[in-house]
C-alpha cells in the first residue's frame, strides 16, 4: 500500500520538477514583458530533440548537453528579437497569439531538421534501480529532481544577487522606474527569453532518458507547466515551483490510483478550479494594488 | 547652456501633448516649470528622459543631439529623473532601490554614495533593508530622490515632488531641492505648488496646454499678474 504511495510520489515529484521549471520560465518571461509564452514546451522539446540528435550524431553527452542548452537559448532570444520585440507597442494578446504561432512554426521546424520519430538518452548514471521502503526509485529521478533543484538555487542567486538579475526584477516591479535609472529594458525582455529558454532545455534534457521526446511534446509539457504557473499565482516564482510539484504529484497519483487515461486531464481540472475559486493562484497578489 | 530644447513637438497617438516648446537650462540653475493639470510638463520630462518619443524638434544636452537617444543612454550621460508618485520598486529593499539607481555607474564606489545618501536622509537608514513599498509616501519621496541622485546626475529633473505629501515634508523637500542646487547640481523642478516652486527657483516657465506662454526670473513670475491669477491663486 505504502511502498505503491511512494512509487507514485515519485513519479509525481519528477514529472513535478519538469512542471516546475516550465512555469519558472512563463513566471520569468511573464515578469519581464506580460506575456505568457506559449512556446515554453517548444524549448523543453527542443532542449531534448537537440541533445538526442547530436548524441546521435557522435557527440559526446556532456557537450551535447551544453551545445542544446545554448541552441535552445539562441531560439529563444530569436523568438523575442524576431517575434516579440518588433510588436512591440501591439496589445499583450496579440503578442500572446504570436506565440503561439511561434510554437506552432517551432513544432514544424523541428520535423523538418529532426524527424517525427521518438528518441532518447542514456540514462545519466546507470539504469539500476534503488530500492526505496519497496518503492523502486531510478537514478535518473534523481538527476530530474537534483538538477531542477539546481537551477532554482541558480535562479535564486542570480536574482537576489546579482546586479542584472535585481534589474530584471526592478523592471518587473516598475518599468517606468527601471528605465529612468538607466536598465536598458531590451536587454531585460531578452535575458528573460534567454533565461526561460535555458530552464525549459535543461528540463527537456533531463527527463528524455525517462520518458523520451519527439516534436509534440512541447505541447503538454508546455500546458502542464502553464498550469502550474496559474496555480501558484501567474509571475510568482516561489508559486511556479509549487505549483508544478502539485500538478505532478495530483497527476502521478491520479494515474495510479484512478486511471491513467485521466492522468493528463488533472492538470486541466486543477487549473479550472483554481480559477474559480482562486482566480490569482495560491501565491499571487490581490487583482488591486495599492498607489 | 547644459540643456537645450527647441521646437520640441510630442503626440499621445492623435493627441498632440506638446507644440513647440523652448526651454534652456544653464548648468546650475535651478529652474522651475509650473502650469495647470494636463498642461503637459509630465509630457515633457518623459521627453527629456527619453521614454516618449519627441515628434519633432531637437533635445540637446551639453551639445550634443540627444533627441532619439534611448532612455538607458541619457542617464549614462547624466540625466536623471525622479518621477511623478516616486515609483520606488516596493518589494526592493532600500538598499536595493538605492544600489540600482547607480546602475549605470560600473564600477562606481556605491558604499561612498551610500554613506552620501544617508548622511542627507537620515530615515532611509533605519529603513535600509526594508521593502521600500512599507515607507511612507515622504520617506519614499526621499528615497526616490537618492535613487535619482545615485546615478551622479549633471541634470536633474523631479516632477511633482511635494505631491500628496504633508505640509512640513514638503519643505522638507524643497529644502532639499535647494540644498543640491548649492551642491551646484543642475534642477529642471515641475511642480503644482507654483508658489513655492517659483520661489526657490532662478527661472521658470509656464506651461499651458502643450506651450510655454510666460518666461521670467522665479521672482517676477511671482509677481505676474497673469500667472497670480491662473495659478498661484490669489
Amino acid at each position: 500500500m505504502f511502498a505503491a504511495f511512494l512509487q507514485y510520489l515519485f513519479a509525481g515529484l519528477t514529472s513535478g520538477a519538469i512542471y516546475a521549471l516550465a512555469g519558472l520560465g512563463f513566471a520569468i518571461i511573464f515578469n519581464a514583458s506580460h506575456v505568457i509564452n506559449f512556446a515554453q514546451g517548444e524549448f523543453i522539446m527542443i532542449g531534448g530533440m537537440a541533445t538526442t540528435a547530436l548524441v546521435a550524431a557522435g557527440t559526446p553527452l556532456p557537450l551535447a548537453i551544453v551545445l542544446a542548452i545554448l541552441i535552445t537559448m539562441a531560439v529563444g532570444m530569436a523568438l523575442e528579437k524576431f517575434a516579440v520585440e518588433p510588436a512591440r507597442g501591439a496589445d499583450v494578446t496579440a503578442i500572446i497569439i504570436i506565440t503561439i504561432g511561434a510554437s506552432i512554426f517551432l513544432r514544424g521546424a523541428a520535423q523538418v531538421v529532426w524527424d517525427k520519430e521518438f528518441h532518447s538518452l542514456p540514462a545519466f548514471s546507470g539504469e539500476t534501480p534503488l530500492d526505496v521502503a519497496g518503492a523502486t526509485l531510478t537514478p535518473q529521478s534523481l538527476w530530474v529532481v537534483g538538477v531542477s533543484v539546481a537551477m532554482i538555487v541558480l535562479l535564486w542567486w542570480f536574482f537576489n544577487r546579482t546586479l542584472f538579475g535585481k534589474a530584471m526584477l526592478a523592471t518587473s516591479y516598475n518599468r517606468l522606474a527601471a528605465q529612468l535609472a538607466g536598465v536598458a529594458v531590451k536587454k531585460v525582455l531578452l535575458a528573460s527569453f534567454a533565461l526561460s529558454a535555458m530552464l525549459g532545455a535543461v528540463g527537456g534534457i533531463v527527463m528524455t532518458p525517462i520518458t523520451f521526446t519527439n516534436y509534440e511534446v512541447g505541447i503538454m509539457l508546455g500546458l502542464k507547466g502553464f498550469s502550474a504557473a496559474v496555480l501558484g499565482g501567474l509571475g510568482n516564482g516561489m508559486g511556479a515551483i509549487v505549483g508544478g510539484l502539485i500538478v505532478g504529484i495530483a497527476e502521478a497519483l491520479a494515474a495510479g490510483y484512478l486511471s491513467s487515461a485521466y492522468k493528463d486531464a488533472i492538470a486541466f481540472v486543477i487549473i479550472l478550479l483554481v480559477l474559480f475559486f482562486m482566480p490569482n493562484g495560491l501565491f499571487g497578489k490581490r487583482g488591486s494594488e495599492r498607489v | 547652456m547644459l540643456l537645450e530644447i527647441s521646437a520640441l513637438t510630442c503626440h499621445y497617438g492623435r493627441i498632440q501633448a506638446l507644440d513647440g516648446i523652448e526651454v534652456a537650462i544653464a548648468e546650475g540653475e535651478l529652474v522651475a516649470l509650473v502650469g495647470a493639470n494636463g498642461a503637459g510638463k509630465t509630457t515633457l520630462l518623459r521627453c527629456l528622459s527619453g521614454v516618449q518619443p519627441a515628434s519633432a524638434g531637437t533635445i540637446r544636452f551639453d551639445g550634443r543631439d540627444i533627441t532619439r537617444l534611448a532612455p538607458e543612454e541619457r542617464v549614462a550621460l547624466g540625466i536623471a529623473q525622479v518621477p511623478e508618485g516616486r515609483q520606488v520598486w516596493g518589494p526592493l529593499t532600500v538598499e536595493d532601490n538605492l544600489r540600482l539607481g547607480a546602475y549605470r555607474r560600473r564600477g562606481a564606489d556605491v558604499a561612498a554614495d551610500h554613506a552620501r545618501m544617508v548622511a542627507m536622509f537620515p530615515i532611509l537608514e533605519t529603513k535600509w533593508t526594508q521593502p521600500a513599498g512599507t515607507l511612507s509616501g515622504g520617506q519614499q519621496q526621499m528615497l526616490a530622490i537618492a535613487r535619482a541622485l545615485m546615478a551622479h546626475p549633471r541634470l536633474l529633473l523631479l516632477d511633482e515632488p511635494s505631491m500628496g505629501l504633508a505640509p512640513l515634508l514638503v519643505a522638507e523637500i524643497f529644502r532639499t531641492v535647494e540644498a543640491l542646487k548649492a551642491g551646484g547640481t543642475t534642477v529642471f523642478l515641475v511642480e503644482q505648488n507654483a508658489t513655492a516652486a517659483l520661489a526657490i527657483a532662478d527661472r521658470g516657465y509656464v506651461l499651458e496646454t502643450g506651450r510655454v506662454v510666460i518666461t521670467d526670473d522665479g521672482r517676477a513670475l511671482l509677481a505676474d499678474e497673469r500667472v497670480k491669477e491662473a495659478y498661484l491663486g490669489l
